[in-house]
């Protein structure tokens, strides 16, 4: 048997299918690929090996009684550690939460046990999602497969490096305001973010409610959607959930045809600020779409410019109050509990210790942006200019089916070079942002790599509310046509990492 | 727009309940600045008449059947807390010698 870590998903489905191999034996193989890389790449923050392989038997002994399984039953997943899995440590990469074991399962990991997909741990983030580069892990940072000096992009970093480097064929991620799609592109892999309603919250440590949707990572568009599938659909529990069909995603990523498909190239996501080799690798995948048959035009959406001030309001308004939970009382870290301290200084010096910069940062901003006198002219406004966004979009499907651009300005930078500068990390999300603010469907996935450093470069397609079936449609044609001339995909041209044993 | 200062950072810690050293104020206030002089371009752009979207869905109130349904038990509620007595959190002391 070749090396099981080098699978997809659905090759991997079909050798248990076939008999040729079991849950446990591939669980077992990426285990030992988790304990043989990640002192490396620290894509993981607890990796749960008992519970993996007693998942694993389990679908086996299922599949040994005849018994009817799904499709991804027996695969193995990372899980980010944003959400909640019952009796495992869940911290959203922060110290205020370290230790803490949920005593129930979100939504998404009920519906991943309920398809029998094996969760192999919890991976590293950005602390409460909180970050563009899994710098701000209270637990160091993760780094990336492709260059272990350069970050793997965030929040949902540790997702995407643990696929890239054969530790999962599977991930989950959270995409706030690219916390998916960003890292897929600095890792050379599929991120999508569904519509927003279309996968639940529940369960979810809430960093901006109205932004925040959990979504799937993958080394193939396939994988993808399949993932997609398993976690997408109504759920009562959460309240914002939309209860419609899902579109028919795993049958678009199946076909993945283009012709007659109209696709806008956004004019306002490009030109100044782009490294040379992203817009180079953007523009021959646009090309290449116009030779599978779809009809691209130049599309504008003018308010786009604006859409990272309004998201960095919107963001940390709500995420200063749903940050406000974390207070020493009811779970997590306490701190100054001595009997010299009153309750409120012991809130104090619990969020003191226990929160990073980042999250100190956007908290106070928020309680800036609503505090009496500036909620008008910042809150208000950044829900003016959301306004502004969302019609662009509306225009702009009017014309197209779908809008595409460079998933980032950049390929993946080295650890430690924007950690002090807010502005240049921020504005890495500036092409992701505009989806979350509008909610609708966006993914990145991978089209080569950059002339000037060899690193992976994302393209980013848009999609209107729950027509997410379109970004599977585009992006499995473009991986048909360029797996043709790469010979496999993107990831298959990764350095090989070298391995502890 | 009017920038912010270490003071008002300083207001603003308390506010959050956050406590901040003198360091972390030295590095925190000017770059929050940076961001709120970033931020406030949001002012330049939408006019008097647009009106602002809250939520990326248009939300209505979602209610659940008035039934009996499984929930937590006292002890897995309580399994996450910093300190516990007699099945309710412990929490530290409100009022202070002074009251």
């Amino acid at each position: 048997m070749s090396d099981l870590t080098r699978k997809t998903a659905v090759e991997l489905s079909e050798l248990m299918t076939s008999g040729e191999t079991s849950s446990v034996e591939i669980t077992q193989a990426h285990l030992d690929r988790i304990s043989a890389t990640d002192t490396a790449v620290h894509a993981f923050l607890h990796v749960d090996t008992e519970g993996a392989l007693a998942q694993a038997a389990a679908v086996d002994a299922r599949r040994a009684k005849g018994e009817e399984l799904g499709p991804l039953a027996g695969v193995p997943l990372a899980l980010k550690d944003v959400l909640t899995q019952d009796g495992v440590p869940t911290t959203a990469g922060s110290r205020i939460l370290e230790g803490w074991k949920p005593p129930y399962d979100s939504t998404v990991v009920k519906r991943l046990k309920a398809a029998g997909i094996v969760i192999l741990g919890k991976t590293n983030m950005d602390e409460f999602a909180m970050g563009s580069s899994t710098e701000n892990s209270a637990y160091g940072p993760t780094h990336n497969p492709w260059d272990l000096a350069r970050i793997p992009g965030g929040s949902g970093g540790g997702s995407s490096a643990a696929i890239s480097a054969y530790q999962a064929p599977l991930a989950i991620g959270t995409d706030t305001g690219g916390s998916i799609r960003q890292p897929a592109a600095f890792t050379g892999t599929v991120g999508v973010k569904p519509t927003y309603g279309g996968t639940s919250r529940y369960g979810l440590i809430a960093l901006a409610s109205s932004l925040d949707t959990p979504g799937p990572c993958a080394r193939t568009t396939l994988d993808a959607a399949l993932l997609h599938e398993v976690i997408a659909g109504h759920d009562p529990m959460d309240s914002t959930s939309i209860d419609q069909p899902i579109p028919p995603i795993v049958e678009a990523a199946r076909r993945g045809d283009v012709n007659g498909l109209r696709v806008g190239v956004v004019k306002e996501l490009g030109g100044e600020g782009y490294q040379p080799g992203v817009e180079a690798r953007f523009h021959e995948a646009v090309e290449l779409l116009t030779k599978l048959g779809a009809e691209v035009v130049e599309v504008s959406c003018p308010h786009f410019q604006y859409a990272l001030p309004a998201y960095y309001l919107i963001l940390p308004s709500e995420a200063s109050s749903n940050l406000a939970k974390f207070d020493a009382m009811r779970f997590g870290l306490r701190v100054g509990d001595d009997g010299e301290n009153d309750a409120e200084q012991v809130m104090r010096l619990t969020r003191e210790a226990g929160f990073g910069d980042e999250v100190k940062r956007r908290i106070m901003l928020g309680t800036h942006a609503l505090s009496s006198g500036y909620y008008d002219a910042y809150y208000g406004q950044a829900q003016k200019v959301r306004t502004l966004i969302a019609r662009d979009f509306t225009n702009a499907f009017e014309q197209v089916d779908v809008l595409v651009s460079p998933a980032t300005p950049t390929t993946a930078f080295a650890i430690g070079d924007r950690v002090n500068d807010p502005i240049a990390m921020y504005k890495n999300d500036l092409c992701t942002i505009p989806s979350n603010l509008a909610g609708n469907a966006a993914a990145s996935f991978p089209v080569g790599l950059a002339d000037e450093d060899g690193l992976p470069v994302g393209f980013h397609v848009m999609a209107p509310v729950m027509r997410d079936d379109l970004l599977y449609q585009v992006g499995a044609a473009l991986e048909s046509a360029l797996a043709d001339q790469w010979g496999g995909v993107l990831m298959s041209k990764a350095p090989e990492l070298e391995v502890t044993r | 727009m009017p920038s912010i200062t270490r003071e008002e950072v300083a207001h603003l810690a308390r506010l959050a309940r956050i406590e901040l050293s003198d360091d972390e104020l030295d590095h925190l206030a000017p770059q929050l600045d940076q961001i709120i002089g970033l931020v406030a371009q949001v002012s330049d752009v939408a006019a008097e008449d647009i009106p602002p979207t809250s939520h990326a869905l248009p939300l209505s109130n979602v209610m659940r059947k008035d039934e009996n349904v499984a929930c937590l038990t006292p002890e897995q509620a309580l399994s996450g807390a910093p300190a516990s007595e007699q099945q309710r959190f412990r929490v530290p002391r409100i009022l202070t010698e002074e009251g």
